[in-house]
């Protein structure tokens, strides 16, 4: 029997709206099948299951605005039996006192440092669990301390005042979802830039081999069928990763916890404006023909809203480009807990040195922000070095 | 089950003892001529000869000694001491000899010594037979120190501690003995290596022992009339304390007063409290909160003395401060 809990999509995610329930209480649930629908700041979202089992019970109601960690439902694991989830009186050196005390003397007044809240242990991680901010919380126990029945009262309200808020914009106007995700996005890169020291590497890039390989292949198939450059960019991160695997990871806690999986999130700006940045789960392991119909997929359902909750949380590392767009460079900005993000610009045709002769060629600048907690500078130089090394060998990619 | 008196239980206990061991003897003031201070070894003069149930001059040092000296002879003392306060005149047989000797022989002897005495106050007998020092005796390694609350603890515990290769220390709260509780009727030998919850709850554990047990019972009564559900937490033994018990209790209920009729500044109550703020901080929702008497030395007169001892209304006063703030 497991809780099957509403996942945090992402480090600026703190609370979900389940929509709807795609499965039935009593239904039988695969690993990875689709059993509900929740909106979050990117917009509506498809959860898979974890687990392979029966859907016991459903814990939350459609329509309802819980925080990140909120059990949603019950799946009880096949063969396993069903089960609920469940005065001090002056010490020494003080004057003598006469032989008559208070029959409960009370402890003296402990001194809290101005600008500490007087919150208790149990309180305080309650809040955390609950995504309570502890500032706007009265304290009603012990000498005005918050205690959990404060922070639970607290939490109870803002989900209140959040569905209130919900249902004042039942139509959720195209603009209200905008500003839910500029502030998403606020949240995760104001923290990204407060927290995490970047440091940025980057080289450009002789595409003129990728390129004219990319050519020849695309004469053999469909034109539905034809790939992107960009996917070769995609296969050469995740190949370089194996090479680096330390900017393949995510912070958590104080320490760094690398990813054996490779999950390249690829950001996609969105029509409507803002940007998500799902993962393609196994980047290094699918093959370029299955990169670009998943990348297509993707891009497709990021930008009619179907993506689903695995692909929102599972990214180890970022590539944006904005070639499209003219960009020559892109410096970009680390998606927390991520430790690293790759940038690509567009390709122009420059000047470039070969043998001493000055030849016109196709060229691409790379960038790599890296986390300097978890990488250095050295590290990031032989990460793109492995892109460009990869790069000059599309047939092997 | 049968109803039976502490002192009956305790009595009981005692003539199971000799019966069944030739080795166990009792000694102490006045435990044979005139059935003990409390009348727990009355008629077992009688029954058993004045070889095995022996008065002795008083002189503490000199009886402690002598039965520390007869256990590790082979023989099984149950040596008894009228009050706590009068068992510091053997602190010195106590701490150094019967508490080290197996250490110090490199296990070659044990002392397999039972030491009963009676501890707390209550009966305006005033100050130098009212203390509650055991906490002093749960400082001191090589020793087991056990308060029965209940009669059948008291029994249990006294034919358990037969069975121990080291010295035990029985504290009995002098105003348990006239107390009336159900006991099994052929009632033997019990764990003494863990705490007991008398009284589950959800909302504020209480931390006692001894005495105090039915003080923090009658609190939780009170304390579940306005809704408060206290769990009352019996440790039954001092040394080696049940930490486990108290830290899952904590776990759930998130708030602890511990109960000690011993005063607060150095007591087993901050010794508890010490366990609690180790292994259970991030569980607490409160201050720990601890009810002790009061500073002074145990008054005579009756409005004093109460006014002095932790009592089920200053529990429940404590509790209602630490939930309501």
């Amino acid at each position: 029997m497991a809780e099957f809990v509403m996942p945090s999509l992402g480090a600026d995610m703190e609370a979900g709206t389940l929509v709807a329930w795609l499965k039935k209480p009593g239904e039988a649930v695969k690993k990875g099948d689709i059993i509900a629908e929740v909106e979050t700041d990117k917009g509506i979202i498809e959860i898979e299951s974890f687990m392979t089992g029966l859907l016991e019970k459903t814990l939350v109601e459609p329509m309802t605005k819980v925080p990140v960690g909120t059990a949603l439902a019950i799946i009880r694991e096949e063969g396993k039996p069903s089960a609920e989830p469940k005065s001090a009186l002056p010490v020494s050196g003080a004057p003598p006192q006469p032989a008559v005390a208070p029959v409960s003397p009370t402890p003296p007044a402990p001194v809290t440092e101005p600008g500490r809240l007087r919150v208790s242990p149990s309180a305080k991680q309650l809040a955390a669990e609950l995504g309570v901010d502890l500032i706007l919380v009265k304290g009603t126990g012990p000498g005005g301390g918050i205690s959990r029945a404060d922070v639970e009262a607290a939490a109870a309200q803002a989900r209140g005042e959040r569905r209130g808020a919900r249902i004042a914009s039942a139509a959720g106007s195209a603009a209200d979802r905008l500003l839910r995700m500029r502030q998403a996005i606020a949240a995760a890169m104001a923290r990204s830039k407060r927290e995490i020291p970047h440091y940025y590497v980057s080289t450009t890039i002789d595409m003129g081999k990728a390129l004219s390989w990319l050519t020849e292949e695309n004469l053999k198939r469909p034109m539905k069928d034809r790939l992107l450059y960009g996917v070769l960019l995609l296969k050469a991160v995740a190949l370089a990763l194996r090479e680096v695997p330390e900017l393949n990871a995510l912070w958590k806690g104080n320490q760094v916890v690398r990813s054996d999986a490779i999950h390249v999130g690829v950001a996609i700006s969105l029509r409507s404006g803002g940007l998500v940045a799902p993962a393609l789960h196994d980047t290094d392991r699918q093959s370029l023909d299955d990169l670009m119909r998943n990348f297509r997929d993707l891009v497709t359902r990021a930008r009619a809203g179907g993506l689903r909750s695995s692909e929102l949380s599972d990214p180890t590392i970022t590539v944006t480009s904005l070639g499209e767009q003219g960009v020559e460079s892109v410096y970009a900005v680390i998606y927390p807990p991520q430790v690293a993000i790759v940038g690509f610009g567009k390709v122009v045709e420059r000047p470039w040195v070969v043998d001493k002769q000055v030849v016109p060629r196709s060229v691409l600048t790379a960038t790599l922000s890296a986390d300097h907690r978890v990488s250095d500078g050295h590290r990031g130089g032989l990460f793109l070095a492995a892109v460009d090394r990869l790069l000059q060998e599309p047939e092997r990619l | 089950m049968i109803k039976m008196k502490y002192r009956e239980a305790v009595r009981a206990g005692l003539r199971e003892a000799l019966k069944s061991d030739p080795r166990v003897f009792l000694m102490g003031e006045d435990v044979g001529r005139y059935g003990g201070t409390y009348a727990c070894s009355h008629g077992l003069l009688e029954e058993f000869g004045p070889e095995r149930v022996r008065d002795t001059p008083l002189s503490e040092s000199t009886f402690v000694g002598a039965g520390i000296g007869a256990a590790l002879g082979g023989m099984r003392p149950i040596v008894e001491v009228m009050t706590v306060n009068f068992s510091l005149l053997a602190l010195d047989q106590i701490v150094n000899n019967a508490a080290t000797i197996r250490h110090m022989s490199g296990g070659q002897f044990s002392v397999p010594l039972i030491v009963r005495m009676a501890t707390g106050a209550g009966r305006q007998v005033a100050a130098q037979h009212s203390h509650s020092l055991e906490g002093w005796y749960a400082h001191i390694p090589g020793i087991k120190v056990v308060p029965p609350a209940t009669p059948a603890d008291a029994k249990g515990m006294l034919l358990s501690a037969l069975r121990e290769p080291d010295p035990v220390f029985i504290f009995e709260h002098a105003m348990l003995y006239p107390m009336e509780g159900e006991i099994e009727d052929n009632a033997g030998p019990v764990d003494i290596s863990t705490a007991a919850v008398r009284r589950p709850g959800t909302d504020v554990t209480l931390i006692t022992f001894g005495g105090s047990l039915w003080k923090a019972l009658e609190a939780a009564d009170q304390l579940a009339a306005s809704g408060i559900e206290a769990e009352v937490i019996d440790l039954r033994v001092l040394r080696p304390l049940d930490t486990p018990t108290i830290l899952a209790s904590v776990g759930k209920t998130h708030r602890a007063v511990v109960v000690d009729e011993a005063w607060r500044t150095g007591s087993f109550a901050a010794e508890i409290s010490a366990r609690i703020m180790e292994g259970a901080f991030y569980d607490l929702d409160a201050p720990v909160a601890r009810v002790c008497s009061a500073e002074v030395p145990i008054p005579y007169p009756k409005h004093l003395e109460d006014a002095a001892l932790p009592q089920a209304a200053s529990i429940v006063k404590t509790v209602q401060e630490m939930l309501h703030g």
